[in-house]
């Protein structure tokens, strides 16, 4: 070891708003960064992450073809399924930021990010935002798979650009929620545990994969008002058009286009305003 | 050392920064006040009470040695100092700021190694210097040059790109250590620095320690070993179940435990008479003999090695054979007898009749090196 001193860091933390703001962001972005090539390094993370939804696009599409009555008459299941399904998976995808926090927090790197002089949100903003970016990847590859399957965005453009909006808007929102999962349990396998069950219901009774008007009719109340109805429905209208929400029993759209997009995006800001302040301060009180 | 011509200008070479921080110290001798100070330091978790009231003090440029077994407290008193969490009730200052209300200002200016080596496997080592670096707010290239120079330090150049979890335990705690000096702290705190590291590289961390503290830099370091505290620390700390039980230098921590002990075997259990005989007058004590562990044990105080040599000399001149002939220095289990009556074991309270008798050494010390690998 050589005796080779380096001169202290500038010791002033930015200050004032934009500076921190600026701080806030940088750090994250940095984290963010180090979240992504870890992902590159560790890539069969990634590839078993995409088994999940091969799986279910292949289970769901050829096992229950043609096998309700219940749906939209003259819509294939396929285009019924495929933005369930995207929604689905934004959904599961967000459960690794439950589970980088609960890794970071065993290995320690959490306390290092932790007694330096960065942006204390840093962390958890570099998370969700590496999140995203994964999701974003995911959700394109899901929607090749869905070609494949056989749908098609028969809207145009635009409202496919506005479902993958959609997807990665649900995907972060969850990643926040996830995030306040891993930073309670911590340990990872417990975190993992508790993402599943958390996940399943609130996937499975909602219109993700199949219609309403087919289940039990205590559930339906619970699964007409469910956020990821709400979000398929709109993802189904933008895929599809209103053919995509037809209610078989009363012939008629379950909602207007307006309305889905409002309840959606209400669900989404209700959803980030309860859940990012109680990450940050889940986060702040580590022990 | 390397060279860096532009810097070089602009401040003073780096030794005369440790210099002259020295130097300042030296010149207002009259009023010293800590770098680290805690007091009445009171850390629960739920029912846990890890710390009880703790009171530190570490003067600038100095080494304080925190010593205590598995469970004592010193992480949780790391992790306070460090930031990392808040006291539930006392204050600590370091650098004369507060660790809770001024965490922000003093993260720039402390390092922390923590018992596990934080660095990320899937990063090269210089990437996650580097990392380390810019979360600083240093620009790219002047992360990158430094992740370089510490690496350089800590012989980490070879494997600067490779990815972390291809190295060793040991090289895995020297990136972690080189990631507590990125940002080049006054102060910097280590976690059992140490622990489960094999001989060779707890070596190049104790170098490294007193190379940090030849350069002016105020360390705290934990430890479960005495004989750690007593190389590296100018002053010893030790901690059981959440409260300081004794303070001071290393000599004055062994003077109160005793000192060494010369430790004598024989081979056949008759000789041991000739061998007290032999000895007689050697060491700062009476001898005592265990017929059947055909063993000799004399005090000897600070003095080991004149014992030693003497002992060697006399058995030598009356022709007397012993099979092996060893000093011992006390460990810290040792100071936990004479402290506190008891092993230093989980906390748990040990019969106290049994204590005297459990002063004889060797036992005590095989249950302390048992626990080395817990964390
Ligand atoms: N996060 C925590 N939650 C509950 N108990 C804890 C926590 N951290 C430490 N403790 C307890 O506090 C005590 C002191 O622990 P620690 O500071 O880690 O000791 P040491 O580092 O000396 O081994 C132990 O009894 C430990 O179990
Ligand atoms: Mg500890």
């Amino acid at each position: 070891m050589s005796a080779t001193l380096q001169a202290p860091v500038d010791r002033r933390a930015p200050s004032g708003v934009s500076g921190r703001v600026g701080l806030a962001f940088g750090d994250g972005l940095l984290v963010a960064r180090r979240n992504l090539v870890t992902l590159t390094r560790v890539p069969t993370v990634f590839i078993f992450e995409l088994v999940q939804p091969v799986m279910f696009v292949l289970l769901f599409r050829y096992i229950y073809d043609n096998q309700f009555a219940t749906l939209p008459v003259g819509l294939d299941y396929v285009q019924f399924l495929m933005p369930g399904i995207f929604v689905q998976n934004a959904i599961f995808g967000a459960t690794t930021t439950a589970v980088g926090l609960a890794e970071d927090l065993k290995t320690g790197i959490i306390d290092r990010f932790r007694s330096l002089p960065m942006a204390r949100s840093a962390v958890l903003v570099g998370r969700t935002t590496s999140d995203l970016l994964k999701n974003l990847l995911l959700v394109l590859i899901v929607i090749g798979i869905g070609y494949l399957a056989g749908f098609r965005f028969e809207n145009g453009f635009v409202p496919a650009v506005g479902v993958v909006v959609l997807v990665l808007a649900v995907g972060f929102t969850f990643s926040w929620m996830f995030a306040c999962v891993g930073l309670a349990l911590k340990q990872v396998e417990a975190v993992q545990a508790a993402s599943f069950t958390f996940v399943f219901p609130i996937v499975f009774v909602s219109a993700a994969f199949v219609p309403v008007v087919g289940m039990a009719s205590w559930l339906q109340p619970i699964a007409r008002h469910n956020p990821v109805t709400v979000w398929s429905n709109l993802a189904r209208y933008l895929s599809s058009g209103d053919i995509g929400i037809v209610d078989v029993t009363t012939k008629l759209p379950v909602d207007t286009f307006e309305g889905l997009v409002l309840k959606s995006v209400l669900w989404i800001v209700a959803l980030l305003v309860i859940f990012v302040p109680v990450a940050i301060r889940l986060y702040r009180r580590l022990d | 050392m390397r060279c860096d011509p532009e810097r070089k200008e602009s401040q003073p070479s780096p030794g005369l920064w440790g210099m002259r921080r020295r130097l300042i110290s030296v010149s207002f001798p009259a009023m010293p006040t800590p770098i680290i100070r805690t007091e009445q330091l009171v850390k629960h978790f739920g029912d846990v009470e890890a710390l009880k009231g703790v009171d530190l003090e570490v003067y600038r440029g100095t080494v304080l040695g925190l010593l205590g077994p598995n469970g004592a407290g010193k992480t949780t008193a790391v992790r306070i100092l460090a930031t990392l969490l808040t006291p539930t009730s006392g204050r600590a200052e370091v650098d004369g700021l507060d660790v809770v209300r001024d965490a922000e200002e003093l993260r720039f200016r402390i390092g922390l190694a923590g018992q596990s080596a934080a660095v990320d496997e899937n990063l090269t080592g210089l990437e996650n210097l580097e990392l380390v670096g810019r979360l600083y707010h240093l620009p790219k290239a002047e992360a990158r040059r430094r992740g370089s120079e510490v690496l350089e330090r800590f012989d980490l150049a070879d494997a600067a790109d490779r990815p972390a979890k291809t190295y060793s335990g040991g090289m895995r705690r020297r990136l972690d250590l080189a990631a507590s000096l990125v940002g080049r702290p006054d102060i910097l705190f280590l976690d059992e620095p140490t622990t489960g590291l094999d001989p060779r590289s707890r070596i190049d961390v104790w170098d490294f320690v007193r190379e940090l503290q030849s350069e002016g830099t105020t360390l705290l370091l934990t430890t479960q070993y005495l004989e750690e505290a007593d190389q590296l620390a100018d002053r010893i700390a030790v901690i059981d179940v959440g409260t300081v039980i004794a303070e001071g230098t290393s000599d004055q921590l062994k003077a109160q435990i005793g000192g060494e002990v010369l430790e004598l075997h024989v081979d056949d259990r008759v000789d041991i008479p000739r061998v007290i005989e032999a000895l007689s007058g050697v060491g700062a004590g009476a001898p005592t003999a265990d017929d059947d562990a055909r063993r000799v044990r004399i005090p000897v105080g600070n003095d080991g090695f004149d014992a030693l040599r003497d002992s060697v000399r006399r058995l030598d001149e009356s022709k007397v054979w012993v099979a092996d002939i060893a000093l011992h220095r006390p460990t810290l289990d040792d100071v936990f007898l004479s402290l506190t009556g008891r092993a230093a074991e989980d906390g748990s309270e040990s019969d106290p009749s049994s204590a005297p008798a459990g002063r004889g050494r060797g036992k005590g010390r095989s249950q302390g090196r048992t626990r080395k690998g817990d964390a």
